[in-house]
Formats: structure tokens, sequence, C-alpha cells
């Protein structure tokens, strides 16, 4: 730690304590390898319609009777509105009393104007963070790895340190080696995975998948069954799942499923349909999936705050909370990629990716996010805890800005 | 307000063709171009053509429909322009107040600050710094785009002089930041005809500075902290004054102040787009840099991240213009991506046309690449190919706009679907050798290609910027 600091001070950078703590762990790191989950991007398409046009000006100004020598004081009136819908609330995780093992349980959702419009409603329940959790080494980021290193491989401690150290509400614990194609590890292993984490800490439990419908509704089932009424998060039921026969078991432990699509609100809204066979509304968390900044982040920021506003006017199929899978943010290679001098450090730059991405969507909506890295989940708490404070901003040194000399 | 007056100050998503060409001459004369008036209207609504090539509109006769038709497709948000010449830049212009409802207009520009007291040296290289920042991505040059002058000393010589060297060097459009009208007016007189933002009239020096930008023909900033009945008292009594070109700032707060600072932002865009506000209808600027003034005993970095992350959240929340003083490539970068995709026309397909690209001038010997026709997975791939100055051929195969690992996970990117894509391009006449390099990422279906296809595969990287260094090093036909 001593040569950390060391070599802070010769790059000029005097890391203060929390946030830059964090970063100044990032040095001499690389990127190996990061998968985009981003699956067929597909847009809708409004018919006739092109990009803008520079509007022409209005010609002449309305000619004046003497210029006003005080000032005409008028009322500036808060435009607000009222909205017929209502986000549903979701309870992730389960206390003794509830059923579950749980220290506390999170609910999310119950929204009744857009994201922090709060000179219309105070936010309702604030959005909350799990962290990814992997169950076997993965090509992870070199600058994640600088923080997890010591507990790659013993999901446990690893989910015990996102928790007590970098401050998660909850944990993803991503069961990758049950992958067919790596590990194929058996539901059984998975079990006892999910049992080490779930002792290891008290807060809500994620359940994140392979991606292999087949493989994951036969792990998911097993799970659901041990751990009946701990109401984990089911990350993902997909459209290509036997979604029958998953919401089935969702539903008869006491779990909440994550519906997952691909950048598409229609089909969306045809996952849902199909999960209301057998789940309630409140048992639905929906996953419309996040692409990183500079790699379709406008695709997923624009598919959320139409789903969410869609869902406050009265469409009760996405009138869901949203959950994001942030952590994408580091498939751009500006999250990652040693460049040139004029944009480093990228110990900076990659974290900064992050931050940039969860609050694009944070301001749509976004009730859950899953998240990566540390001082990126510290900012993101920090922007809500402030947002929902409800204390004002003090406006009487405002104009300093003009004659600081930082 | 008569009944149309007000749906046009509803939004262009509730304007019909029918409402234009009710105002149109209706005599099919094809001046414009169009067949008919009808198709005009339908044009004019997507904002595809101006009202203005129209020529029988501007007839004097039809004045009364013209006049109607410009007040109907005014912008709920006025535009106004800093700046003059090539580099000016228009602020504001907004149709919509949400991205899906219509495109947005021009892009919030992102201002670097300077000051009256830096030394020569610092002041110019902090100008060259601003014009040179420049950043390839998918086709687009990202940059900054103004300069903010403050005055830190509130000498009007000391700041007419540094406005005056600023202006000698760079046609970058201005800001000018006091809020002390003699400081103003020595800056104005320093750039009397590059038609600078002035910032900012306020409660206590707005007679002054309406004066001024009335004299120097600029636009002002309106200035009220988080009092919005205020901004709009000072906005109207200003546009009363005969200042038309207004900016406002309702203040930019961070930490326990960011509630409020959104609230600002977002209550202004609505009055103006959704009520029709018009005191609202002006662009609006944020001030990431008041992170500065809080800096307390934080690290430079850690200033530079709050600043960013809280510019961030204005480029999303409806700012136009914003005034950065942290301008580390690393902090700059995350924000000029973020206000591309933000401003980019959400009917933008995801999908470029599948086929096959040249890259220099390949020849009977050079590499065979394929990669898909997910836009952003093309454009990275072909800026690489072309940085690494090595002529080759690129197989875009249609995965349906699937990038490479999801495609290949969704069934999207098949073996099938390249061997197809190299029989249909015709690349076997192309070239004499029969290998072909796939995406480090599609390796799983390697063998399969290989089996379809006939041709030899070499497994490349999984990210394309490694792509110059493996066609050096690897590629063999």
């Amino acid at each position: 730690m001593a040569g950390k600091k060391k070599k802070d001070e010769d790059r000029g950078i005097n890391f203060s304590p929390d946030l830059l703590d964090l970063l100044a762990k990032f040095q001499e790191i690389e990127l190996e390898d990061f998968e985009l989950e981003v699956k067929d991007l597909e847009l809708w398409l409004q018919s006739g319609a092109l990009p803008s046009q520079v509007m022409p000006q209005l010609k002449g100004i309305p000619a004046l009777k003497g210029k006003p020598t005080e000032l005409m004081t008028t009322q500036f009136v808060p435009p607000v509105e009222t909205y017929p819908g209502k986000i549903v609330e979701v309870k992730l995780g389960a206390t003794k009393g509830e059923g579950g093992t749980r220290g506390r349980s999170i609910v999310i959702g119950g929204e009744t104007a857009p994201a922090f419009y709060t000179f219309e409603r105070p936010v309702v329940h604030p959005p909350v963070v799990t962290l990814d959790v992997f169950d076997m080494e993965l090509p992870l980021s070199k600058a994640v790895k600088m923080h997890v290193k010591d507990v790659i491989g013993d999901p446990a401690a690893w989910a015990k340190l996102a928790v007590e150290k970098f401050g998660a509400d909850m944990v993803t614990i991503h069961l990758i080696s049950i992958d067919p194609l790596l590990k194929d590890a058996t539901p059984k292993d998975a079990v006892k995975t999910v049992e080490e984490v779930l002792q290891a800490v008290d807060v809500p439990l994620v359940i994140g998948g392979c991606g292999d419908p087949v493989k994951d509704a036969y792990v998911f089932a097993e799970i659901a069954e041990t751990f009946a009424g701990e109401r984990f998060l089911m990350s993902s039921l997909t459209q290509d799942m036997d979604v029958e026969r998953c919401a089935k078991f969702v539903k008869k432990n006491g779990h909440v499923a994550l519906s997952f699509t691909p950048m598409d609100l229609n089909l969306q809204r045809e996952l849902n349909r199909r999960l209301y066979d057998f789940l309630g509304n409140e048992d639905i968390v929906m996953d419309l999936t996040t692409a990183a900044l500079g790699y379709g982040l406008d695709y997923a920021f624009t598919n959320m705050e139409r789903a969410r506003l869609a869902g406050l006017m009265g469409d009760v199929e996405l009138a869901h909370p949203m959950s994001s899978g942030t952590t994408n943010a580091w498939a751009a290679r500006e999250a990652w990629l040693k460049m040139a001098p004029e944009w480093e450090p990228r110990e900076l730059r990659g974290p900064l990716w992050e931050v940039t991405t969860a609050l694009t969507l944070l301001l749509t909506g976004v009730d859950l996010f899953m998240m990566m890295h540390p001082a990126a989940v510290k900012t993101l708490k920090d922007v809500t805890a402030n947002l929902v404070s409800g204390k004002k901003a003090d406006a009487s040194k405002y104009g300093d800005w003009v004659s600081i000399k930082p | 307000m008569t009944e149309r007056e007000k749906k046009s100050k509803i939004g262009v998503k509730e304007l019909s063709p029918i409402d234009v060409y009710k105002l149109l001459p209706k005599i099919n004369c094809k001046e414009c171009g169009e067949e008919n008036c009808m198709a005009f209207a339908t044009k004019i609504v997507n904002r595809e053509v101006q009202v203005d090539q129209c020529p029988p509109l501007l007839k004097k006769e039809n004045e009364k429909a013209y006049n109607k038709l410009k007040e109907m497709l005014k912008p709920p948000v006025k535009e106004v322009v800093v700046g003059e010449g090539e580099k000016a830049v228009k602020l504001g212009g907004k149709l919509v107040m949400y991205r899906h409802e219509f495109t947005y207009s021009n892009p919030t520009a992102i201002a670097i600050d300077v000051t009256d007291e830096m030394p020569e040296e610092e002041l110019l290289n902090c100008i060259k710094r601003t014009e040179q920042f420049s950043y390839e991505y998918i086709g687009y040059t990202l940059k900054m785009d103004m300069i903010a002058v403050r005055s830190t000393s509130g000498e009007p010589e000391k700041f007419k002089a540094a406005v005056k060297k600023v202006v000698e060097n760079t046609d970058l459009p201005l800001i000018l930041c006091t809020l002390n009208a003699n400081v103003a007016e020595a800056g104005l007189m320093a750039a009397p005809k590059a038609r600078p933002l002035l910032y900012a009239a306020t409660v206590d020096n707005w007679k002054d500075m309406a004066e001024l930008a009335l004299m120097y023909n600029c636009p002002l900033v309106v200035s009220a902290p988080n009092d919005l009945s205020m901004l709009a008292s000072l906005a109207k009594t200003l546009l009363a004054y005969g200042v038309q070109d207004l900016v406002l700032d309702p203040g930019t707060f961070i930490n326990e102040g960011l509630a409020d600072t959104l609230n600002n932002f977002t209550m202004l865009r609505r009055a103006a787009c959704k009520a029709g506000e018009e005191l609202a209808g002006f662009p609006l600027m944020g001030v990431p840099m008041v992170a500065w003034v809080d800096k307390g005993e934080a690290a430079d970095e850690v200033v530079k991240w709050r600043e960013a992350y809280l510019a961030a959240m204005l480029i999303v929340r409806y700012a136009d213009v914003l005034v950065i003083h942290g301008a580390d490539g690393w902090s700059l970068l995350p924000n000029v991506v973020l206000r591309q995709n933000i401003y980019t026309d959400p009917r933008k397909p995801v999908a470029v046309e599948p086929g096959l690209k040249e890259f220099g001038t390949p020849d009977e010997n050079s590499p065979v690449m394929f990669t898909t026709n997910f836009a952003l997975t093309y454009y990275t791939v072909a800026s690489d190919i072309e940085n690494s100055k090595n002529s080759a051929y690129l197989i875009v195969v249609d995965t349906e706009g699937s990038a490479v690992d999801s495609g290949v996970a969704g069934r999207k990117l098949t073996a099938e679907k390249v061997a197809d894509a190299i029989k249909e391009t015709g690349i076997e006449k192309k070239v004499k050798h029969r290998t072909i390099i796939i995406p480090g990422k599609a390796s799983r279906i390697s063998g399969e290609i290989e089996e379809l296809s006939g041709w030899k595969v070499q497994v490349g990287p999984r990210d394309s910027s490694e792509i110059p260094k493996y066609i050096i090093d690897k590629w063999q036909p």
C-alpha cells in the first residue's frame, strides 16, 4: 500500500479518502475482455419521419412602447401533471418473519411520477444497487479484479466484500459455471454456491444464470425449490425459455422473475403477458437491456424512458420496476482500453464510463442497478441519496462560479 | 391564444399535415419540387423542408397564412445563435421534451473556461487544447464548442485585454462571464462583432445588461439561482426591453442541491414544450463547473469526476449549453459520447447494409475478414481497419443488427450465414487465397464455418482494436 501511495504522488494525483481511494487501486491495469450482453438490438420505426431541420427564425420583433424601468414580476407555475398509472411495488428478499432468512427485504417500484420529478411527487422507493459476484474465475476487467482478486473463486467472501466494503444493497450471484460450454456445473453445485452466499450476507439476492435457456431453467427450478420463501430475483426469464414452467416454480416458491427482452417494448409486453398467467404483477421486474455508453446507450435510454412513461400513463404491461445490467458499460472499449495520453488515466475513465451509463438510465426511472465498479456504485448511491434527501439548494453563493480561482 | 396557436404549442407530435395543408395555397403548382401541396405539407411536418420553399406562399397576398404557419411551426424552445461565421453555435431550438417524440436538435454546446487573470501562455494553451479536442467516434468527430471567458479580476481593463487575446486566437464562440456591467462592457468592446453570449442579467443588473445586449446585438443569459419566478420575471422584463435572444440559467447545484437542479431544468423544459409557456421557451444553461466552488479538501481529480457526472445528468436533462472547467480527456470523453448518443435520431436504424466492403486498395492477396451488420460493431471495426492502413476486404454478414457475441448466442450469426455471405459477395473471385479472419467472439462457430464454406478460418482478436497488430503478426493467406 505504501508503494501504491508513492506511485500516486509520482503521478501528481493526491487521492482523497472515500471515492478516490477506490480509484487509487487502478494502477497498471488491463481489461482482458468483457462480454457485451446486448442481444438483438431492435428499434421501432416511425414511418415517414426524417431528421429535423433548423427552424426558420421569426422575422421582426414586437414593437416596443418604451423600455420597462421596473422588473415586471410574474409567477412561474410549476407544470405539475397527474398520471393514471402507478409502477407496481415489488418486494425483493424476505426476512424471517416473511418466510425467508434475510436481515431485511427491499421494495422497489411504486413510483407515481417520472424519475425524480420531485416537484410533483417524492420518490417512493429510491433505486438500489446489486453488485456482481461470480461463481468462478472468468475474464474480468483487471480494473475490477484489483478490488476482488482475493475473493475470486470464493463467492461467499466476494459477497461479503460487496456488502460490507462496497455498500451493495443486494448481491447478484452469477452462476456462470453451470454453462454447458464452461464447467457445466450441476444444479446441486449451484445450490451449494447459493447456500454459501446466503450464509455470508443477509441482503436479498439476485440469482444470475449463464444465458443457456435450457440449463438456466433446470438450475433455477432447483434453487427456487431449495430456497423457497427467500424471494430471490431470478435473472432472468426470457422468451426462449419454457416460460410456463419457470413462472410456475418461481410463483410456487415465492420468488420474483426478472423478465428480460432485447430492447423491444412490444416483446417486453408480450413476455410479461405470458408471465401474468402464472405470476402476480408484484412478482415481476423487467429488464429492457442495457447497452453501454457509446455502444447503443441511446436505444436503452429511450426504451426505458418510453416504458416508464407508458407505465405511468396506464400501460400496466410496462408498469413494472426496471432493472439495468449497468455492468455492460464495460463492454465499451473506451471504458478499458489504453488510449493516447490525452485520454488517460483509464483508471478514472473506466469507472466514469460506468457512472455515466448508470446516471443516464437513473434519469429514465431504473429501480435496480446491477453494477461492477465500487467507485461507480458509490457515486450512484451518493447521487441518489442527494436526489431523495428533500434538501434545498443553497442559492446564496451561486454567482461565485464566475469569479472563483480553482 | 387561438385554438390553433395553442395546438402549435402542444408539440410537433400533434401537428398533422392537414393543419399545414389548410394554410398552403392548395394550387399544386409543384414549384417547391413536390407533387402537390399535401406532399409538401407532410414534409413540413416532418421538418424535411421549410415553409420558405413554397414560392407562392411568399407573395404579399399570402402573408397572413405564411405568418400563421411560421408561428405554428415555431419550436417551443427558441433557437439562439452565438458567435459568427462557420463556428457559430445554435443553442436550443428544441421541438420536443422527450427524445422519442422527435429528434433533439442542436446538441448541448460545451464551453471550456479561461480567466482574465491567467498568464498569457496558459490562456493560449487552454484555447489550443479546447480547439484541438477531437475524438473520432463511429464516423463523427466529437469536439468542444465554445470558450467561456470569466472575469476573476473584476477589472474592466484586464477583462478587455483577455477577451481581446481570446478573440485574436480563436474563432470559437464566446461566453463573457461577469456580473458587473462595466466589466461586461469592456469585454464586449474587445469582441464587437463576435456576437458572444453575455453572462448574465440578474435581479441586480438587468437594465445595464439589457442595454449592452441591445447595443452589441448579443444574446443574453438570464440568471436567477433556484428561483423560477424570478427567472420568468427577468425574462419577461428583458423581452419587453427588446432583448429577444435569451438563455435561461436556473442555477446548477451539486450534492444537496441536485434535486432542485434537476427539478428546475425539467420544469422549465416541460413548461415550454407541454404547456406552451413562452417565458420558459429559451435554451437552458448548465454550469457543472460549480463543482469547483465547493471543492473543499478534495483532490482535483475528485472535483473533475463530480463535474463530469453533473454534466452527464444535465446533458440528459435538457441543458443546451454547459460551462466546464475540468478539461481533461478522461472526464470529457464520456460526456461528448453521451451527447452524441442522446442527440442521434431515435429512429436511426440499428443495422447497416450487409455486403462486401473494401478498405484501401485490396488485391488478390489481401486479408478477408467478416463482421456483423450491427451499426456500432460495423463502424468500430471499419474504423479500426482504416486506422491500420492495411488494404483489406470486410464481409458484413446480415445478423439482423446483432453484435457478434449476442449474434452467436441468439443464432443470428451462424456458420450458414457466413458461408452464404462468402458466396454471395463474390469474394472468391477477388482473392486467390481461401482464408478468412473471424471475430474472436465467434470462435465457437469456427469449425462449422470451415466445414460449410470450405475456407480456412483464422480466429482473430476479440476486440477489433487489435486488428492492425493481428494482420501484421498473424495474417498468412
